[in-house]
This record gives C-alpha cells, sequence and structure tokens, in this order.
C-alpha cells in the first residue's frame, strides 16, 4: 500500500485504484452480518443445491425410465433418494426460505437488521457447514480408510436401517451430524426472525397491519423452534446408539423402532407447513399486487395459518397408518389430517377472492402463483384422500404418495419460490428479469411438471411402490414411467431458462427502479438494491399498505381498515 | 367516502415493544423444551420395559440436597439482578457467586450419584434401556447447568474485574432467565425420574 495522507483517509477512495479485488469481495461477504447479503447467500446456497439434488433427480428418473433398466446400480440408487430427499428439505426448502425471510421481514417492518446480526451470520455458516457435512459423505463416508459412500437410509432414515449392524461406514453419522447441525442454524435463525419481528417494528406497524409475508414468518418460525427441536433430539439418540451404545432404538434390548417413526414425524409433518407456509407467503404479497387489489379477508388469513400450524402438530402419524395403530389412533389422525383442509381452503378461497374482479397482470410472478393456487388444491385433494385410513393401507409407500407431496413441495411450493424470485429479483439486483425468458421458464416448467407428476400418480394406483430401482416389464407401469420421464427434460429445459435468465438479468437486465411493480409494502419504498442501513429515516406507518397510502394521499388505506 | 375531511390518523407518541433480550431467550427456551419433552417422553415410554435390570427402584436415591441447592440458585441469581438493578455491585457478586457456587454444588452432587451407579450397580448408558435413558436425560439436564455455570463464571469474572455496572442489569436478567428455566427442568426430570419413576 502507498501511504495516503490523511485528507485521503477522510474523504471517499478514488475509484479507479481502488476497485476490491476479487479476495476483498469474497471477504466481504464471508465477514458480512448484513442481513441482505446473508439473505443472499441462504438463497445461493440453496439454489446451488436444488441444482445438485435436481440431477439426482434426473438420475433416478432416467433409471426407470425402461424396465430392468440398469444405468445406477441399487446402491448408487438407494443413496440418489436418500440424497435428493435429504438435501431437497433442509439444504433447499430450508435455506432459500430463511433467505427470503432474512432478505425481506426487516425492510417489510421498516427495520434496519434483524435482532441479532451477529447469531445470523452464525446461522447461516451452522446450515451451510450441515450441508457441506452430509456431502463431505460421498469422498469421507468410509473414514479415511475406504472408499467414500453416501447415506442410503432414505430421507426419514427408519430404524433399525440406521443401526450399528445395518449401516456399516459413517456415511449415516454424516447424514446425522449433517442434520443436526443445520437444525442448530435453523433454530438459531428462527429464534432471531421471531426475535425481530416481535421488537424492531418501525413506529405505527402494528401486530394487524403488519405484511402477510411477516405473520406468515412469524408463525413459521414459531413452528421451527418446536419442530426442528424433536428432530435434534431424535438425532442425538441415534448419535448415542451409534457411537456410545445406549439402546434408544435398538429392538433388541426391549427399544422401539416405531419410536423413532413417531419422533421423526413428529418432525418431519409440521415440517411440511414450515416449508409450505412461506409459499403462502409469497402468493399473498404477489396475488394482491398483481391483482391490483388489496388481499382479500386479512384477518382470516392470519387466523388461518395459525389455525394451520395449530393443527400441524396433531397430524404426524398419518405416515404411520401401516405400523399397525389402534383404530382410536388411526381416527384421531385421520380426522386431525382432514382438520388442515378447512384452514388452508379458507386460504384458498381468499387468494380467488382477491384475484375476483381484480385488474389482473399476467407478469411472470403471478403465473407462477396462480398455477401454484391450481396445484396446490390438488396436492391438498390427494393428501384427504391418503389420510383416509383404508385408502392410505392400500397406497402407502408407493408412487401415489411420491406423486402427492411433489404436488406439494414441486407444485406448491417450489412454484411460488419461483414466483418470489422473479418478484424481488428486481428489488436486490436493481435489474428487471426478463419477461420473455421468464415466460418460457413458466411454461417449460409447468408443462414438464403436469407431465410428470399428474401421470406418477398412476403407477401408484397400480401398484408400484417408491423406493425401487427398477422392475420387470409387464406390469403397466412401463409406458407411465416413460411418460414421468419425458416430463423431467421439460423440466430441465425450463431451469434452464431461469438459469439463463438469471445470469443474463445480473448483467443486462433492464433497470428496476425502486418500485417495478407499483407495490406497496415498505420494501419497495428504498432503493434497489437497498443501502445497508435500509432506510435513511425510520418509516411510519399507518396501515397495511403503507406504500399505497404514500402514492395516493387523497385516499389512503387508513379510511378502510 | 369523505376523504379529503379525514384527518390522518395519529401515531402513537411513545412505541414500545418488547426486549429483544428477553424474546431471543423466550425463543431459545421454547426450543429446548422440546428438546427436552421428547427425552421425557423417551424415559417414560421405555419405563418398566427392560429386558435386565437394574431397575430404578433399586439403585436410585432421592437427591433431596441437590435439588435443593439447584432450587436455591434461582433465588440467588433474582437477588443479584435486583441488586445489580439498583446498582449495588457487592450485593450482586456476592449473590451471583453464591448462585455459581450452588449450581457447582449440584454439578458436584450429580457426578457423585453417577460414579455410585457405576461403581456400585454396575449402571453405564449401555447396561439397559433405563441406563440409556436415565444418563441421557439427566446428562442432557447436567449439560445445560455446565452451559449455564460457564456463562456465568464469565459474568463473574467480568464483575470482579470490575467491568459489570448497573446498565448490564438487563444482559443478566436475560442469563437469569435461562437460569431459571434450567430450574424449571430440573423439577419436570425430578418428578419424572426420581418420584413416578421409582
Amino acid at each position: 500500500m502507498n501511504s495516503t495522507s490523511p485528507s485521503a483517509t477522510l474523504t471517499p477512495a478514488v475509484e479507479s485504484d481502488s476497485r476490491p479485488t476479487v479476495l476483498e469481495i469474497l471477504h466481504s461477504w464471508v465477514v458480512t452480518v448484513d442481513h441482505k447479503k446473508l439473505g443472499l447467500m441462504y438463497i445461493s446456497y440453496g439454489l446451488l443445491f436444488f441444482v445438485v439434488a435436481g440431477l439426482e433427480a434426473c438420475l433416478m428418473r432416467f433409471q426407470l425410465a425402461f424396465p430392468n433398466n440398469t444405468l445406477v446400480s441399487p446402491q448408487v440408487f438407494n443413496q440418489l433418494f436418500t440424497l435428493h430427499g435429504t438435501t431437497m428439505v433442509f439444504l433447499v426448502g430450508m435455506p432459500i426460505l430463511f433467505g427470503f425471510a432474512n432478505y425481506l421481514v426487516p425492510l417489510m417492518i421498516g427495520a434496519r437488521d434483524l435482532a441479532f446480526p451477529r447469531l445470523n451470520a452464525f446461522g447461516f455458516w451452522l446450515s451451510a457447514f450441515g450441508g457441506i457435512l452430509l456431502y463431505f459423505s460421498l469422498i469421507g463416508g468410509m473414514g479415511m480408510t475406504g472408499a467414500g459412500s453416501a447415506p442410503d437410509v432414505g430421507w426419514f432414515a427408519y430404524s433399525p436401517l440406521t443401526a450399528k449392524a445395518f449401516s456399516r461406514g459413517h456415511s449415516t453419522d454424516y447424514w446425522t451430524l449433517g442434520i443436526l447441525v443445520g437444525g442448530f442454524g435453523s433454530i438459531a435463525t428462527a429464534a432471531n426472525l421471531v426475535t425481530t419481528i416481535l421488537c424492531m417494528r418501525c413506529r405505527g406497524m402494528t401486530l394487524g397491519r403488519m405484511p402477510l409475508l411477516v405473520w406468515l414468518n412469524l408463525v413459521m418460525c414459531g413452528m421451527v423452534l418446536m419442530v426442528i427441536s424433536p428432530l435434534t433430539a431424535a438425532q442425538i439418540m441415534l448419535l448415542l446408539d451409534r457411537f456410545l451404545g445406549s439402546h434408544f432404538f435398538d429392538t433388541q434390548a426391549g427399544g422401539s423402532a416405531v419410536l423413532w417413526q413417531h419422533f421423526f414425524w413428529i418432525f418431519g409433518h409440521p415440517e411440511v407447513y414450515v416449508l409450505i407456509l412461506p409459499g403462502f407467503a409469497f402468493a399473498s404479497e404477489i396475488i394482491p399486487v398483481f391483482s391490483r387489489k388489496a388481499i382479500f379477508g386479512y384477518p382470516v388469513m392470519v387466523g388461518a395459518t395459525v389455525a394451520i400450524a395449530f393443527v400441524s402438530f396433531g397430524v404426524w402419524a398419518h405416515h404411520m397408518f401401516t405400523v399397525g395403530m389402534t383404530s382410536v389412533g388411526n381416527t384421531f389422525f385421520a380426522i386431525s389430517t382432514m382438520l388442515v383442509g378447512v384452514p388452508t381452503g379458507i386460504k384458498i378461497f381468499n387468494w380467488i377472492g382477491t384475484m375476483w374482479g381484480g385488474k389482473i397482470r399476467l407478469a411472470t410472478p403471478m403465473l407462477f402463483c396462480i398455477a401454484f393456487l391450481f396445484q396446490f388444491l390438488i396436492a391438498g385433494l390427494t393428501g384427504i384422500m391418503l389420510a383416509i385410513v383404508p385408502f392410505d393401507w392400500q397406497l402407502s409407500d408407493s408412487y401415489f404418495v411420491v406423486a402427492h407431496f411433489h404436488f406439494v413441495l414441486v407444485g406448491g411450493l417450489l412454484f411460488t419460490i419461483f414466483g418470489a424470485i422473479y418478484y424481488w429479483f428486481p428489488k436486490a439486483t436493481g435489474r428487471l428479469m426478463s419477461e420473455g425468458l421468464g415466460k418460457w421458464h413458466f411454461w417449460l416448467f409447468v408443462i414438464g411438471f403436469h407431465i410428470t407428476f399428474d401421470t406418477m400418480h398412476i403407477p401408484g394406483l397400480l401398484g408400484m411402490p417408491r423406493r425401487i430401482y427398477t422392475y420387470d416389464a409387464g406390469r403397466g407401469w412401463d409406458l407411465w414411467n416413460l411418460i414421468c420421464t419425458v416430463g423431467v427434460v421439460f423440466q430441465g429445459a425450463g431451469v434452464l431458462c431461469f438459469v439463463a435468465n438469471v445470469l443474463r438479468s445480473l448483467v443486462k437486465g433492464t433497470p428496476a427502479g425502486n418500485d417495478p411493480w407499483d407495490a406497496w409494502t415498505l420494501e419497495w419504498a428504498t432503493t434497489s438494491p437497498p443501502p445497508e442501513y435500509n432506510f435513511a429515516e425510520a418509516p411510519v406507518v399507518r396501515s397495511r399498505r403503507p406504500l399505497w397510502d404514500l402514492k395516493h394521499p387523497s385516499d389512503p388505506d387508513w379510511h378502510y381498515e | 367516502m369523505n376523504a379529503a375531511s379525514t384527518p390522518v390518523p395519529p401515531v402513537p407518541e411513545t412505541w414500545n415493544l418488547p426486549a429483544k433480550g428477553r424474546v431471543g431467550m423466550a425463543c431459545l427456551i421454547l426450543a429446548e423444551s422440546a428438546i427436552f419433552i421428547i427425552f421425557v417422553v423417551a424415559y417414560v415410554f421405555y419405563l418398566g420395559k427392560d429386558t435386565s435390570g437394574p431397575m430404578p427402584r433399586q439403585v436410585l436415591e432421592l437427591p433431596i440436597l441437590n435439588s435443593i441447592c439447584l432450587l436455591a440458585s434461582s433465588a440467588t441469581i433474582t437477588f443479584a439482578v435486583r441488586a445489580l438493578e439498583r446498582g449495588a455491585v457487592g450485593a450482586f457478586a456476592a449473590g451471583w457467586a453464591a448462585t455459581v457456587a450452588l449450581g457447582g454444588y449440584f454439578l458436584f452432587g450429580t457426578a457423585l450419584e453417577w460414579k455410585r451407579l457405576i461403581q456400585v450397580h454396575g449402571l453405564t448408558l449401555q447396561t439397559n434401556l433405563f441406563g440409556t435413558t436415565f444418563y441421557s436425560l439427566v446428562g442432557l439436564h447436567a449439560c445445560h447447568v455446565i452451559v449455564g455455570l460457564v456463562m456465568l463464571l464469565i459474568v463473574l469474572a467480568l464483575t470482579l474485574l470490575g467491568r459489570v455496572r448497573r446498565e448490564h442489569a438487563w444482559r443478566t436478567d436475560v442469563l437469569a432467565l435461562y437460569w431459571h428455566f434450567v430450574d424449571a427442568i430440573w423439577i419436570v426430570v425430578f418428578t419424572v425420574v426420581y418420584i413416578i419413576g421409582r
């Protein structure tokens, strides 16, 4: 460094001389505690693993395209579905949703950062480390002495598959530790977000005026605190069993394999709502803006969200009907599961009510949300079907179930995530994404999705079990499997359009301005991208749509609320 | 709508939101409670399902003195925090040190109990389901006591160095919240393990 005069240190450095080097930029991202940078890191990290887990899914679909196919071995197939499931839930879904919450919640409530910025960075790096641990098993799964192997116990890792005797080497340990460490990160970030929402709202932002996205993330984070912890406890027990020789899930010493199933699904089912509530949150922000109407039934939407969260804690054993429970247990869990349909139905009607009579703009974010409405409805209907115990006895662990939960997580969640990326990309980067490529992305993906997953119900109904690496010809499954795989090609092409769109728009996208969608929540009041401090002056809020009030001083919202 | 004549609704002059520290700690307590619930459920679920001894009735003794010490430490920490809120740093240091001593004695008592169980009765984590669930549940609680003690000791060291002043009272209050939680969990563990389970 050449010597600088005292005056030079006070004035901003000259642009041409001191452009940050790559190392400096990297360093600034690694040490950052800024909620926007961490949010973008969460989302990028999630999208990276989305591509990885997507490729795993492609491999499985190509293997299953034809009967008696030998593209991958049975062992590799087991590893593929284990990694695909674990990655999509823990390394794609959670990070992307936490990323959006990180980025948007402080902006929407008029705060400058999360309540505990350093804890936020800690949470991110724990999650990132958890993901790396899981994939490190590929090279370190057998310890340092042997060839690597990925975990192959399925994403819910039923006991006794995970016992030391049946799962040799360390692949299962990497799975356990990866989820455990990532879980601590999730708990830290959820606690941070709850505290932020409760303690950092700007003046006038009462709970009843918070944007629905913030409400839904508050409920989601509250759920994370109560939902991830049972999984953490169960993983600790599994580690004790595997390393210290305890007997939690050891049936020979009187332990119970079914207890693991209970503990896992006490986490696993509410987790579905942890994942889908932020999806609802995106839809609840995007649909009003592109229908040019305020959300229909705001208080009911909040109430329905809380109701979903409440009921979701009492439905876990519907994953276990085939284990053999008492008829009282079966009845309870069947009824509670169907009960979730009520608040969810209310939400769907409210979104339709928002669109009803609105001046709908069919931009890409809105297209994804409209598709979400239809697909999530179908996902809910097959969910109700599976809640009927005898029906579940017939179809549990079949491709019907696989089709059902992919309708929830792809048709429901992933579509809203894509919508959210198109919607908030201009805020985060200052540039709009291309509508043309966006339309290609949407139509290719929606067509591919329906070719794959509508069809996938049928081999399930015909008795095809999940997790088989191949099947004999002539069972009536051949054609359906081939069609499923053909759909994957369309989905892959759609995702390629998306990747191209993101990369192209980062460089050459049309400058977006502060408020490209003419929206109403506070994040659009600041610049795109927002400055590090978000708002030069803390905003003051008088209604649920503060920006509407600003734009229409003669007809502000507070007259109607 | 007679919009133009409607005055702008006033924004509240005072805008009080809950304190960050307490809400953050409450979130942690919520998550920790869920972890403990699972371990308690495992303990209760496996009660009496052992295929071999020893059984809880044969080997467990009521840790009365231990429990009194831990519960008393909740009182001393409350006394300490109240003192710091008044600015009485000396009283704070005394109350805080007493809390550390009482918590330390609890850990020592647990260590003695485990030593007796291992050496006299041969009960380890591997012996049977009782050993598995007992050591993991009581051990999980003891881990929380250890973490609490480490944090208490850091504050005590800072106090002795003269770095803790009245304006830090809210921080010690957040830490006290955690300590109360550890005590409350002990009441649950005591009831389940030593009263119901015996």
